[in-house]
C-alpha cells in the first residue's frame, strides 16, 4: 500500500462519514427536539436519492433536479408531521416505532408502484465529473470531494441554526419545556413541523448527493437507517460533535474494513459499537 | 384483562386447532403450523416487551441463529438427531443472548431498540457475508430431524400433519410454561421493573439480572421457534434474520396486545393471515403484488388508533366512549 492508495481511502472514509452524519444529523435533530424515533429517516433518504435520479432525467440537470427535489421533501415532511407525527408526541417508544415501521414498508411499495424495482445509477454534474491526479495511475474524483464539502458546510450551517439564531433559540427551547414556549406566545406547533420538515430534507438531500456515487437501489434506506442508528448510539444522543465523531470513526473502519477484510466489513462497524459500549455505554459525548 | 372465561375459550381454541388437520387441506395445515410458529416467536417477544417493558428491534437474531444451528449442525443428505440438534440450537441461543444482553442492558429506552437492532444486523451479517453462513442464498435441511429414543421413532415429522400437532403441542406448553413463570415472584418483579424499575432497585432486587434472565429466556424461546420454522420451510437464508422479521413480530405482538400472552398468539394469527389474504393473487390481482402498501397503511392505523391491540379493544372502545361523553 502506497502513500496514494491510502490517502484515496482516508478521502473516501471522510466522505462516508461526513455523508452519514448529514443523515444522522437529521435522525438526533428529530429525536432529540421531538422525542420521536424515526425508522423511515431511511426512507427519506431512499425518497431523496429515486427523486433524484427521476427529476435528473426529467429536467437533464442534476442541479436542477436537487433544487426541485429539496423543497418537495420539506412539504413531504410538513404534511407528514401534520397528518401522523403530531399524534405520536405523548406516547410510548413503541409506537413511534410501529407507526414508522409502517411507513417504510408504505414507502418501499410506493418506490415499487412508481419507480420499479430495477437498480439506476446517476451521472455526476458534467462540471464535476473531473478528478484530480495523484500518481500517474491513481486519480481522485472531484465531486466526491464536493459530497465532503457540501456535507461540512451544511453541518456548519446547521450548528449556525441552531445555536445562533433566534428561531434556534425556539426551537431550544421548545425541546426542554414544550408547554411554557407555548404560553409565551410562540407557535410550536408550526416549530415542530418545521424542525420535522428539515430532518426529512438532511436525509433526502444525503440520499440526492449520494446517489451518483452509490446509485439509486430498492431498500437502499434500510442500511443507512441502521447505521444511522449505529452513530447516535456511539456518538450519544443529543450531542452534535460526538455524531459527527462517530460518523467519521464508522466511515473510516467501514472504508479501511472493505479493504482489509472484505469479507468481515460488514460487521466491523457493529463491532466498534460493542466497543463503545463496553467502554461507555451512554456513548463517546453525553449530552450535558 | 384475564377473565374467568378465559382459560375455558382458549381450551375450546387448542382443541379446534387439534381437530383441523382432519378437514383441512395441506396448504391450509402448512400455514396454520407456521401461524403456531410465529404465535411462540410473539409469546417470547411479550416476556420482553409487553412484560419487562424493553423494546426489542431485534429479535429476529435468536430466530435465525437458531435456524442457522440446524442447518449447519444437520448431515448434509441424512436426518438429525432432533434432540443434540434443537438443544444446540438453544444453548447456542441462550449464550448470544448472554452476551448480548450484557451489553445492550447497559442501554435503556430508545437506545435499546437501537442497539438491539444493531446486533441482529450485525449477525445478519455475519451469516450474508462470511463463507460460514452459505452467503445470500443460505443453507437448505433436506431432511428433517428425528425424533428417537433408543431406536424407536416417536414421531414422523416428515408427515406434514405430525409436524402440525407437534408445533401445536410445543405452542400450547410453551404458552403454560410462560404462565407459570408470569405468576411467580420473578414474573411478579418483571413487571415491577416495568412499572417502575428505580422501586425495584430500591426494594433491593437486582434489577440488571432479572432483565438479562428475562432476556435470555425471551432469546432461547425465540430460538425454538426459529428452530421449527428452519425445521418446516427445509431452509435458511440471512432473510430470516432481517429486521424485516423483527418488525412484524414486534407488530404481532402490539396488534394482540402488549402483556397478554393470548394476545400474542392472536396477534400472530391476525397479522400472518392478513399477510396471506392481502398478498392472494386470485382474489386481488395485480394489486397483491404490492400488499406491503396495505399492511403499511394498517400498521399505522393500528398504532395510531389501538394503543391495547385486539385483546383490549373493548377498554380502547369504552374509554373513547366515556372521554367523548364526558365532554357532551
Amino acid at each position: 500500500m502506497d502513500f496514494a492508495f491510502v490517502l484515496i481511502q482516508l478521502l473516501n472514509g471522510l466522505q462516508y462519514g461526513l455523508l452519514l452524519f448529514l443523515v444522522a444529523s437529521g435522525l438526533t435533530l428529530v429525536f432529540g427536539i421531538m422525542g420521536i424515533v424515526n425508522l423511515a429517516h431511511g426512507s427519506f433518504y431512499m425518497i431523496g436519492a429515486y427523486l433524484a435520479w427521476s427529476l435528473a432525467g426529467m429536467l437533464d440537470s442534476f442541479a436542477a433536479a436537487v433544487l426541485l427535489g429539496v423543497p418537495l421533501t420539506v412539504i413531504l415532511g410538513m404534511g407528514l408531521e401534520r397528518l401522523l407525527f403530531q399524534h405520536l408526541y405523548h406516547r410510548d417508544h413503541l409506537y413511534q416505532v410501529l407507526l414508522t415501521y409502517g411507513l417504510i414498508l408504505v414507502f418501499e411499495e410506493l418506490r415499487s408502484v412508481l419507480w420499479g424495482d430495477d437498480v439506476h445509477g446517476v451521472a455526476v454534474p458534467a462540471l464535476l465529473s473531473g478528478s484530480i491526479p495523484l500518481t500517474d495511475t491513481l486519480s481522485y474524483p472531484i465531486y466526491r470531494l464536493v459530497i465532503s464539502g457540501f456535507c461540512l458546510l451544511l453541518a456548519g450551517a446547521l450548528y449556525g441554526l441552531i445555536q445562533k439564531t433566534r428561531l434556534g433559540m425556539m426551537i431550544r427551547a421548545g425541546s426542554s419545556n414544550r408547554e411554557m414556549v407555548q404560553a409565551l406566545g410562540i407557535n410550536i406547533k408550526m416549530l415542530y413541523t418545521l424542525v420535522f420538515a428539515l430532518g426529512v430534507a438532511l436525509a433526502a438531500f444525503g440520499g440526492m448527493i449520494a446517489a451518483p456515487v452509490s446509485s439509486v437501489y430498492p431498500n437502499m434506506g434500510a442500511q443507512v437507517l441502521i447505521i444511522c442508528f449505529v452513530v447516535v448510539v456511539i456518538g450519544g444522543i443529543g450531542s452534535v460533535w460526538g455524531a459527527l465523531l462517530a460518523s467519521i470513526l464508522i466511515g473510516m473502519t467501514d472504508t479501511f474494513g472493505k479493504v482489509l477484510l472484505p469479507e468481515y466489513a460488514g460487521m466491523s462497524t457493529y463491532l466498534l459499537m460493542v466497543l463503545v459500549l463496553l467502554w461507555r455505554p451512554e456513548g463517546l459525548f453525553k449530552r450535558g | 384483562m384475564r377473565s374467568k372465561l378465559t382459560p375455558v375459550l382458549l381450551l375450546i381454541a387448542v382443541i379446534l386447532l387439534a381437530a383441523f388437520p382432519f378437514v383441512g387441506e395441506k396448504f391450509y395445515i402448512q400455514l396454520i403450523a407456521k401461524v403456531m410458529i410465529m404465535a411462540i416467536f410473539a409469546m417470547s417477544l411479550d416476556l420482553l416487551v409487553g412484560y419487562t417493558g424493553l423494546v426489542s428491534l431485534g429479535h429476529a437474531a435468536f430466530f435465525g441463529l437458531a435456524g442457522y444451528v440446524l442447518a449447519k449442525a444437520a448431515p448434509q443428505y441424512a436426518a438429525a438427531n432432533l434432540w443434540t440438534t434443537l438443544a444446540l440450537a438453544l444453548v447456542a441461543c441462550a449464550i448470544f443472548a448472554l452476551l448480548t444482553g450484557f451489553l445492550v442492558l447497559r442501554t435503556s429506552g430508545i437506545y435499546f431498540i437501537m442497539v438491539t437492532l444493531a446486533f441482529s444486523q450485525m449477525l445478519f451479517f455475519v451469516f450474508h457475508d462470511t463463507p460460514f453462513g452459505g452467503g445470500s442464498d443460505g443453507m437448505y435441511i433436506y431432511a428433517k430431524p428425528e425424533m428417537k429414543i433408543g431406536e424407536t421413532a416417536l414421531l414422523d415429522l416428515e408427515d406434514f400433519k405430525v409436524l402440525y400437532w407437534f408445533t401445536l403441542g410445543l405452542m400450547t406448553l410453551v404458552y403454560l410454561f410462560l404462565r407459570q413463570v408470569l405468576d411467580s415472584n420473578f414474573g411478579r418483579a418483571l413487571i415491577g421493573i416495568k412499572t417502575n424499575e428505580h422501586r425495584l432497585r430500591a426494594l433491593g432486587f437486582p434489577t440488571f439480572r432479572y432483565k438479562l434472565a428475562s432476556y435470555m429466556l425471551s432469546g432461547t424461546l425465540a430460538g425454538l421457534a426459529g428452530y421449527i420454522a428452519a425445521l418446516q420451510f427445509g431452509f435458511v437464508n440471512p432473510e430470516i434474520l432481517s429486521w424485516h422479521v423483527s418488525g412484524s413480530v414486534l407488530m404481532m405482538v402490539i396488534l394482540g396486545g402488549m402483556g397478554s400472552l393470548h394476545g400474542a398468539v392472536l396477534g400472530a394469527f391476525v397479522f400472518i393471515l392478513l399477510q396471506e389474504i392481502l398478498s392472494n393473487q386470485s382474489w386481488f390481482g395485480p394489486i397483491a403484488k404490492h400488499w406491503q402498501l396495505a399492511m403499511g397503511i394498517f400498521v399505522i392505523i393500528v398504532a395510531l388508533l389501538l394503543p391495547q391491540g385486539l385483546v383490549g379493544l373493548g377498554s380502547t372502545f369504552r374509554k373513547k366512549h366515556k372521554a367523548s361523553g364526558g365532554h357532551g
